[in-house]
């Protein structure tokens, strides 16, 4: 039997506990008061068009992202807005909202709201893009890059290939691979615009083995849809990082502090191949999306399609409530997702998933000193030194850690993973990373 | 046997000579000349290399010392914060300059988020490290501005001068304190302030950073500054001023009333060794006895923050 392909570099396989994988989407209902968020998405925050006490109808733009990587936002409910202020983040960290108190579910006249599917692909290259821009698309894997800034190809660069990552490596989250099942034929025209608007011939669906039922159902699609072809993968994490995905699928390598474009290749979340679909199809803005709520003690894992800024709480309400032992509550996956300082902070743009972990399973272990087993080298993905980044950053040996590529690290946490001291080696590569991308900014 | 003895002694000696006047002259031609002075400079520094003074150790600060007097004949802009006076006057002494006297430093920690005052609402398992708790969260009692408590200061300072206090699980600095400021460059939240010293180890500070509004600032921690502004419009010597919701005491300007201490609704401003109070009396006098307080008669006009106002009494 041919292996699967995968990414050769590195590399871990933790527990996959898709609990919610069999979970089919429900739609919550809105909540009483959605908080929005100024900066959800990866750039400058969009600047607030509406005061206290203003009406809004949902899809209704409410923020104006001006500069070059910004995206606008769009009142996700129908409700009267209650007040500008500052909210606590999911850090704690008090940042601009918007609060609006709900008061129904009126969509804006220029959506179409019907559930049929509209295939035919009649805007062009240009009209596509300044819709995706319009509707405040930003990148559904977790990272919030605007998905207009990547469609727009400097001059000299060309595309070859549209990836879209389907693998969802992170263990416990299926918002993605319920997406798949559920949405396939709205995600394969969305995946046809965003090949349009790039012109490509080809676009492969990377998807992990362990999801053999949306290989075999987007399969059965991709017939009707020329170009598109999925790549079933070998399950190994971090196969959904940007430039593990790329050598996993077309086996090329993207060369340090670039970017993907310049082994001619695109990757987009299947996320937002279906938020594109419907930017582009149904002039729907982001006002949406698939949430996982999950755990080992969760009574009922699920996968939600819910509002941008409905609380958590009422998430996890939906999902039978917070567990009595429970630890953390974690925004995103285990392994590269941060945990909450309180629940009452709202979904945004890039919340894949809420991952409810008990307190065994949470704590963190004593931490002591590196036995130079070198597991983390070789798990590395980058292949990078993490027991060296971390010690360097440790000893705030900044221009030292730079010489040593701290800035490839995409914080996908193997080694931290694999460390058999329990060190905290990701935490330390995360500050090293943050103080030398703060030295290359300065120096400029 | 002697003849190889004698040979090899006399081609050794040889070539010892040979090579002693190489190095003379080679020594002659490279000779480094160091002014003598940045010697005797460094010989009365304390040898502390804390970079107190701004400069990478004590040599290149005595270096930078002799060409600033050779240069601009003053030593302006010059301080060893560890030697202090004493050390500057012999500096001085030793470059034929006078040098104005400084007003000893004391680092001052402005949080009083212990964890009586501000409960934590979570719990922070991560590494022991201030400058990643501060990107990765706000803090266990939920201030963004507070004392993370994890002691990147203790670890920065040489000098044994600031250590936890398990209790409050705040820092506190003792008398070894000289100012160098390593601490302050530490802390990533900007708590910790070099301040006067007064005399008699008298302080008055604002011992809060938060600058969000009442409401938030209290709900986290009890001892917040909520930007009331009381403390600003009782004080008689436009030493504070406000903003972002926030009060600060310009220790150049307070001359150590106490007026502000008892106005403060929260109790954010701390008075530090000071004798105990008096019961209420209508004139504070002035414990550190430099400056008299003009009893008031009739109630001042309230100020506003950045207006003028012309009852300058200092």
């Amino acid at each position: 039997m041919k292996s699967l392909m995968t990414f050769t570099m590195g590399g871990v396989h933790p527990e996959e506990n898709k609990f919610s994988e069999h979970a089919a989407i429900v739609t919550l209902p809105l909540p009483k008061q959605a908080i929005i968020p100024l900066g959800q998405n990866l750039g400058a925050p969009p600047k607030p068009l509406v005061k206290k006490g203003d009406e809004v109808k949902t899809g209704q733009l409410i923020a104006k992202g001006e500069a070059f990587i910004s995206a606008n936002l769009h009142s996700p409910v129908a409700g009267k807005v209650a007040r500008l202020d500052e909210s606590v983040d999911s850090s704690g960290y008090r940042r601009m909202a918007i609060h609006i108190d709900v008061t129904g579910d009126e969509w804006d006249e220029n959506i179409d709201t019907s559930p049929d599917v509209v295939r035919e692909i009649t805007l062009g290259k240009q009209e596509i893009i300044q819709r995706i821009k319009d509707c405040g698309i930003v990148g559904l894997g977790g990272a919030t890059f605007p998905t207009h800034v990547k469609l727009m190809i400097p001059d000299g660069k060309k595309a070859e290939f549209l990836i879209i990552n389907g693998v969802e490596c992170e263990p416990y989250l299926t918002s993605d691979h319920r997406l798949m099942l559920e949405k396939g034929e709205e995600m394969l025209i969305g995946i046809k615009i965003l090949m349009k608007a790039l012109e490509v011939d080809t676009a492969i669906i990377g998807i992990e083995n362990n999801k053999p039922d949306a290989i075999k159902h987007l399969n059965e699609l991709c017939i009707r849809y020329q170009g598109i072809r999925v790549q079933p993968l070998k399950v190994k994490y971090p196969q959904g990082g940007e430039k593990q995905l790329i050598k996993a699928t077309v086996n090329r390598e993207v060369p340090s502090g670039k970017l993907p474009l310049e082994v001619g290749c695109v990757v987009s979340n299947v996320g937002t191949a279906f938020a594109v679909y419907e930017a582009v199809q149904k002039n729907k803005p982001l006002v949406e999306r698939v949430v996982t709520v999950t755990g080992k003690s969760v009574r009922k894992p699920s996968n939600f399609l819910v509002r941008i800024g409905t609380p958590v709480a009422e998430l996890i309400q939906a999902a039978e409530g917070l567990p009595e032992n429970t630890g953390k509550v974690i925004n995103g996956g285990p392994m590269m997702g941060k945990a909450l300082t309180t629940i009452d902070v709202p979904v945004t743009k890039g919340s894949s998933g809420i991952l409810v972990m008990n307190k065994e399973e949470s704590n963190r272990q004593r931490p002591n000193p590196c036995v130079r087993c070198s597991k983390c080298t070789e798990v590395c993905p980058m292949g990078l030194e993490p027991y060296l980044l971390a010690k360097l950053a440790k000893l705030a040996l900044y221009e030292k850690a730079e010489k040593e590529m701290v800035m490839d690290c995409i914080e996908c946490g193997s080694c931290q993973f694999t460390c058999p001291s329990q060190l905290p080696l990701l935490d330390f590569l995360r500050l090293g990373k943050q103080r030398v991308g703060h030295l290359i900014r300065t120096r400029k | 046997m002697n003849e190889v003895l004698i040979y090899s002694l006399l081609s050794l000696a040889l070539i010892g000579t040979v090579l002693a006047v190489i190095l003379f002259f080679v020594a002659q031609k490279f000779k480094v000349i160091e002014d003598p002075r940045i010697d005797l400079v460094d010989e009365v520094l304390p040898k502390a290399n804390c970079g107190g003074c701004g400069y990478p150790g004590c040599r290149n600060f005595a270096e930078v010392s002799v060409s600033s007097a050779d240069q601009k004949q003053s030593l302006e802009g010059l301080n060893c914060p560890v030697g202090g006076n004493d050390v500057m006057k012999q500096l001085a002494s030793i470059l034929g300059l006078e040098v104005a006297e400084q007003e000893p430093m004391i680092a001052v920690v402005r949080c009083n988020g212990s964890k009586a005052n501000s409960p934590a609402k979570i719990q922070y398992d991560g590494p022991a490290s201030c400058a990643f708790a501060h990107n990765l969260y706000a803090g266990e009692g939920g201030c963004q501005f507070g004392c993370l408590g994890l002691g990147d200061c203790v670890a920065a300072c040489d000098f044994d001068a600031i250590h936890m206090n398990p209790e409050t699980g705040l820092p506190v600095v003792n008398d070894k304190c000289v100012a160098c400021g390593a601490c302050v460059k530490a802390c990533p939240r900007g708590i910790i302030e070099l301040r006067n010293r007064n005399k008699k180890d008298r302080r008055i500070y604002v011992c809060c950073v938060n600058k969000e509004k009442g409401g938030p600032a209290k709900k986290n921690c009890s001892v917040a500054c909520i930007g009331c502004s009381k403390c600003f419009q009782v004080c008689p010597y436009e030493a504070i001023t406000m903003a972002d919701n926030l009060a600060y005491i310009d220790y150049e300007k307070c001359k150590l009333c106490r007026k502000c201490v008892e106005v403060c609704p929260t109790n954010a401003i701390h008075e530090l060794n000071f004798p105990p109070r008096k019961p209420k009396a209508e004139t504070v006098a002035d414990p550190a006895g430099d400056a008299p307080v003009i009893a008031e008669t009739k109630p001042r006009p309230a100020r506003k923050p950045a207006t003028e106002s012309n009852d300058t009494q200092a």
